[in-house]
């Protein structure tokens, strides 16, 4: 894939004090992204907000759709018009793009969602945060596919993972979501902007053949297919349908193995590429804390008093918490006597721990039913329980 | 060292965005390290409002305040529920003309200063949250004025920039007249 530097355009170089939502706004101006659609859902309002504000100074264009089923069918249609295109909302609004999630992953379209996340089900309470949809964005949507998904737990975070989220997104041609929470969302702390020339982005890769050798699809499962622009006079076909290599729909079985194969494996060959983790004090630890977004921070308080306490606690967080980082939580569960899993529900990624750790050592569950980060005494408690 | 910090009132006081304008002129002018977190109700506005900065000479970790050593309380309410939670020692800093505290026992260091009025002398009550950051400002030492009003662009309408200053200048004057009445002993924050 062909990086090369921001456009200046996009790019408010500088320190400035910002949330979260902000950051994530100027993260996709940054990458390069142009169209906006969504529906405005506490807590991820400011995004749509500040990206508005800011289109006409950069010739992007933002629409407020009707709702979040029609937000996300925009950005499929504004993929396909040439634009790098994005979204933002919360679990409700995220459980009413679950439809056209399945055609954008179908039809290997580029986008990036953010989900600042609150608590749930349903309307639950939309200004506190929850870290309850880290399983629907993996498997919401009914049939088999991959997304990639990215957690920050800072404003800072929020800008520089959506300039990678739109990166790997134009690179695999699939939905990248950005997984944060109330508390990121709305919290503010310094965010450096670096020069548009020292941010390196992921062009569309625009195929430019013979207009009658182009294929919209290829099914390697390594790499995508360049794409192209409607009206740019390319004949080629878009459908959740089962497809060709054309697009045209194929209605086989074996068709489907192609495609559906293609799909998961352009994800798992690269998941060594594409996992990015974050990694401390882990060599020679007896317990081990992963954790992902805000409650890492949590984190990082429950573990100082751990080991002032005398227990060796290694952290791990996952920066990439899709694909999840199932070879190394499985090296590391061979290394230590228990992992400990907080987060801000009732126990989704600890499913993947366990399903990783395969028995090779104690995996404790820290639940958090949402509405507010963990007391991090709570955390500490688990970590003491889990070395005994 | 590292200072908690927590503004609270009703919705529609400007509270957060007195943690907003000392988190940017903290971190931006004063070259120190500030989070800022709030909480509100799906409110407008009376809803209860809090908003909290944590300030560090580096990195913020855990982004909350636990026991702070500050407290800005412009409504009953908030001082009803925050003001057992500030440590001892700590400064209390309340609206004195929305706020009755209990009886002084000398727990706290309390400044009362009657930032509405003030606000209102100026022109709007609108202003009060400029007038307590004056306050805060002088009374505390934690951010410099300076840097307060370098701030201020960008999180005050262009056309009011000069009244918000000059109501943070009313504030400023006044927390130093209090501070002359009863002088402030800083102890290290936990």
């Amino acid at each position: 894939m062909r990086k090369t530097a921001a456009d200046p355009k996009g790019v408010l170089s500088g320190a400035h004090f910002l949330d979260g939502d902000h950051a994530i706004a100027e993260g996709a101006l940054a990458a390069g992204c142009r169209f906006f659609a969504g529906y405005p859902i506490t807590p991820s309002t400011e995004t749509a907000e500040r990206f508005a504000e800011r289109c006409p100074g950069v010739g992007g264009l933002f629409i407020q759709m009707e709702d979040e089923i029609a937000s996300i069918a925009a950005l499929v249609g504004a993929a396909w018009g040439g634009q790098k295109v994005m979204t933002v909302t919360s679990g409700p609004g995220l459980s009413l793009m679950m439809e056209n999630l399945g055609l954008a992953v179908m039809t290997e379209t580029p986008m990036v969602i953010a989900d600042v996340q609150r608590a749930g089900p349903s309307t639950g309470l939309p200004t506190l945060p929850g870290q309850q949809d880290m399983m629907q964005v993996r498997w919401g949507s009914h049939g088999d596919y991959r997304i990639i998904a990215l957690s920050p737990d800072s404003p800072q975070e929020c800008f520089d993972l959506t300039v990678e989220a739109f990166n790997l997104s134009e690179t695999y041609r699939v939905p990248v979501f950005i997984m944060t929470d109330e508390t990121v969302g709305h919290m503010h702390e310094k965010v450096v902007i670096p020069p548009a020339e020292e941010i390196m982005v992921v062009a569309r890769n625009l195929y430019d053949g013979p207009k009658e050798d182009y294929r919209p699809y290829r099914f390697t499962g390594k790499d995508v297919a360049p794409m192209v622009r409607a009206g740019d006079g390319y004949r080629f076909h878009i459908t959740g349908l089962t497809h060709d290599e054309r697009g045209y729909p194929a209605l086989t079985p074996a068709q489907n193995v192609k495609v559906v194969t293609h799909l998961i494996e352009k994800i798992d060959s690269n998941a060594d590429k594409i996992i990015r983790l974050e990694e401390e004090e882990v060599e020679g630890a007896e317990v081990l804390v992963v954790s992902y977004g805000i409650t890492s921070r949590i984190v990082s308080r429950a573990v100082q008093l751990a080991r002032e306490a005398g227990i060796r606690t290694g952290t791990l967080r996952l920066i990439t918490v899709w694909p999840f980082a199932e070879r190394r939580i499985r090296e590391l569960a061979g290394q230590v006597r228990a992992i400990v899993v907080p987060e801000i529900n009732y126990g989704q990624m600890v499913r993947e721990v366990e399903r990783c750790a395969a028995g090779q050592c104690r995996v404790v569950s820290v639940p958090h039913c949402g509405g507010a980060v963990h007391d991090p005494d709570v955390i500490l408690g688990a970590i003491q329980e889990a070395c005994q | 060292m590292t200072w908690e910090v927590r503004f609270s009132g009703f919705g529609g006081q400007g509270i957060v965005r007195c943690a907003l304008i000392t988190g940017k002129a903290l971190s931006m002018y004063d070259n120190k390290f500030a989070t800022m977190t709030q909480s509100f109700g799906p409110e407008a506005r009376g809803g209860a409002c809090a908003s909290q900065l944590v300030i560090s000479e580096s990195r913020v970790l855990y982004p909350y305040v636990t026991l702070p050593g500050v407290l800005v309380a412009l409504s009953q309410d908030s001082y009803n529920t925050y003001e057992p939670k500030l440590r001892d020692g700590g400064v209390l800093i309340y609206e004195e003309d929305l706020v009755q505290p209990k009886e002084d026992t000398g727990r706290v260091q309390m400044y009362a200063a009657p930032v509405t009025r003030m606000a209102e002398e100026i022109g709007n009550r609108i202003f009060a949250n400029l007038v307590t950051l004056g306050c805060f400002a002088a009374i505390t030492k934690i951010v410099s004025a300076e840097a307060m009003k370098n701030a201020l662009p960008g999180l005050v309408p262009d056309r009011f920039l000069a009244v918000n200053e000059k109501a943070f200048d009313r504030g400023y004057e006044y927390g130093l007249e209090l501070l002359e009445t009863r002088p402030l002993s800083i102890e290290e924050a936990p």
